[in-house]
């Protein structure tokens, strides 16, 4: 009988080749310095002003990210849930259309409406409002990175709200739930699972980015993902870069498992 | 007894389709009624209208005398069966059947008891803490019963609820219903296709076709006595034929002449005439008003059934004795087994529209 294990066997040799083989790469030159042997140094130097300031910003632009995603999806998902099928298609289609394009191509294309004098300071300008000056600042990398991944909070969330039977929101109405009992005793609860994914197909992105911080934070701003692209092209200390990465890393994981606390079944999470 | 209930020229339009055309309805204090009906006939659309979920287009219901037609579900003191049960997957039994009393505000001593109290009226003692997604499709039609009625409603709304279960547990929870029914002192209203359910468990059936009630009582009286040729095909298998009333208490059926119960008629006026198949009296040939040949047979347990041809009609018979395909007989009915019913007014409308 043919083995249909071996129609993995592509997909293992890619999963080998990039990601295990990498994941051992960087874990070997993390914990040794140039000359090969063992040192904490590369881990160590998380605490050093510099990169402890660009973990912390990270985590806390991806989270702020996070929060504006999950709050500008999930209404959507609630509404698309209730509306007749034949126009939800087009509906997400539309959502998720961005997603089409090369998501540099859109961060470039915020820069040319953000700058100084860019589009949109000449319409507000025009308009006598006065300009608006968040381009290279914390504020308009958010907004990059609400743009780029909105798709990701709204595609999982809408997948289980669609999912939700009817018949449970009537006979929570018919139990005596007010609108807000149906939406934190039952909508909220039994989409969890699309908002746990969401939220981890938006945060963990999100955190790890370094070209949306470059294109609108003008090179000024360093977040870790930066911080740890510097240290492998411009400095060429792969031994730092693959510490810091191994310490955003964990910081990652720490996340996740915070989230699935929230996750009672576990079917929303991807670790 | 008062009404509990009332539904008074109720109108309801789904696009073009009308569903309901101007039903009024009403519902005693402490019945088991039924709306019985094929599906698309508009009994589901009632119970929703009487439950909040749909708005009538036109009319008003009546609750206690109150009008609620504008009244959401959260805000009526009625509640329902689903009839996919519509369990809350992400909580325990306990916790789906405190849900309304949570929402109203009871106190958690009250809510034990409440739970302990409704798991031992549906018989499923100790499974407070069981998840809802293990259970049978029979548990969990109990869950969802007891998960309505600790809510204590005065009309209870049940949607089919026997529908997704086998013949030997919906018997089962026929009686039981009838027995909760009794038991809470509750009006039931009860949608079903099943004609067997209607006339098991109901006090009153609501023939329900193409949004019209095409008649409404007892459960005797609507096998016995119904009232146009829809009702009669619906319940129970039937002979309908076309006959005369040749004068009072006399019809000719098939050109041979029956004594009959009927009166008011008029005089050779064409009729529809029903004769249920138990109540055809078979004997020897030349005994009875019609001869004929048995030209099929079947055994059905309790009973036969025969199909004999006489007269040129294809007479469905239900008989305890057992005559042979091929073998001559005599028919006989009884005058007061012949239910004489008013022809269809047109063809479309295949029976009268019955105002209640």
């Amino acid at each position: 009988m043919f083995k249909r294990k071996w129609l993995t066997a592509p997909y293992l040799a890619f999963i080998l080749c990039g990601t295990v083989i990498p994941l051992i790469a960087i874990l070997y030159y993390g914990f040794t310095d140039q000359e090969g042997s063992f040192t904490l140094e590369n881990i160590t130097a998380i605490a050093d002003e510099e990169h402890a300031k660009a973990l912390g910003l990270a985590l806390l632009l991806a989270l702020i990210c996070t929060v504006v995603c999950l709050i500008l999806a999930y209404p959507v998902g609630l509404i698309l849930r209730k509306n007749a099928s034949g126009k939800k298609g087009f509906v997400v289609f539309i959502l998720i259309l961005p997603m089409w394009m090369n998501f540099l191509l859109r961060t470039y294309a915020w820069k040319a409406l953000l700058a100084g004098n860019g589009v949109l300071n000449n319409i507000l300008g025009g308009l006598g409002i006065g300009k608006l000056n968040i381009i290279n600042t914390p504020a308009a990398i958010v907004l990059g990175m609400v743009y780029d991944f909105l798709p990701f909070m709204i595609l999982p969330i809408y997948n289980v709200m669609v999912k939700i039977d009817n018949n449970l929101i009537e006979a929570a109405y018919d139990l005596g739930a007010s609108k807000g009992k149906v939406l934190t005793k039952v909508l909220l609860p039994l989409s969890m699972p699309g908002i746990i994914s969401g939220i981890t197909m938006v945060f963990v992105p999100a955190v790890t980015t370094f070209v949306i911080s470059q294109i609108l934070g003008g090179g000024k701003i360093y977040l870790i993902g930066n911080i740890i692209e510097q240290e492998f092209t411009l400095n060429g200390n792969r031994q730092l870069g693959s510490g810091l990465s191994l310490v955003m890393m964990v910081f990652i994981l720490i996340s996740m498992a915070l989230l699935n606390k929230f996750d009672k079944n576990g079917e929303g999470s991807i670790i | 007894m008062s009404n509990i209930l009332e539904l008074e020229h109720i109108s309801k339009k789904f696009d073009d389709d009308l569903v309901l055309d101007d039903l009024c309805l009403e519902v005693k204090e402490n019945t088991f009624m039924t709306l019985l009906g094929p599906s698309g006939c508009g009994k589901t659309t009632t119970l929703r209208i009487i439950g909040g979920f749909t708005t009538p287009d036109e009319g008003r219901v009546l609750f206690e005398g109150r009008d609620i037609t504008n009244l959401p579900p959260n805000k009526r003191h009625l509640n329902t069966v689903f009839q996919k049960y519509a369990l809350f997957p992400h909580m325990s039994v306990g916790e789906n059947i405190a849900f309304g009393l949570k929402i109203s505000g009871k106190s958690d001593q009250y809510i034990r008891d409440k739970i302990r109290y409704a798991l031992k009226l549906v018989n499923m003692d100790g499974y407070e803490n069981r998840d809802v997604n293990m259970l049978s499709g029979g548990q969990q039609q109990r869950i969802a019963i007891a998960r309505a009625i600790v809510n204590e409603p005065k009309v209870l709304l049940l949607d089919e609820p026997l529908g997704a279960l086998d013949l030997k547990l919906r018997q089962d929870m026929q009686y039981e219903l009838i027995r909760l029914k009794n038991e809470l002192g509750i009006t039931f209203i009860y949608v079903t296709h099943d004609q067997e359910e209607a006339l098991t468990m109901s006090d009153t059936v609501v023939v329900m076709n193409q949004g019209y009630i095409q008649q409404m009582g007892s459960p005797e009286s609507i096998y016995n006595e119904p009232e146009n040729a829809f009702v009669a095909t619906f319940i129970g298998d039937s002979n309908i034929m076309g006959g005369v009333m040749l004068r009072d208490k006399l019809v000719r059926i098939l050109g041979v002449d029956f004594p009959c119960v009927d009166t008011g008629f008029g005089t050779n006026k064409p009729v529809d005439v029903v004769i249920r198949p138990e109540d055809v009296v078979l004997a020897e040939p030349g005994k009875g008003r019609m001869d004929g040949v048995v030209s099929h047979l079947i055994f059905k347990g309790v009973h036969y059934e025969m199909e004999v041809q006489a007269g040129g009609f294809e007479w469905l018979v239900q008989s305890t004795s057992m005559f042979p395909v091929g073998q001559e007989v005599s028919l006989n009915v009884d005058p007061f087994n012949i239910q004489i019913m008013n022809k269809p007014e047109s063809e479309d409308e295949e029976a009268v529209v019955i105002d209640v």
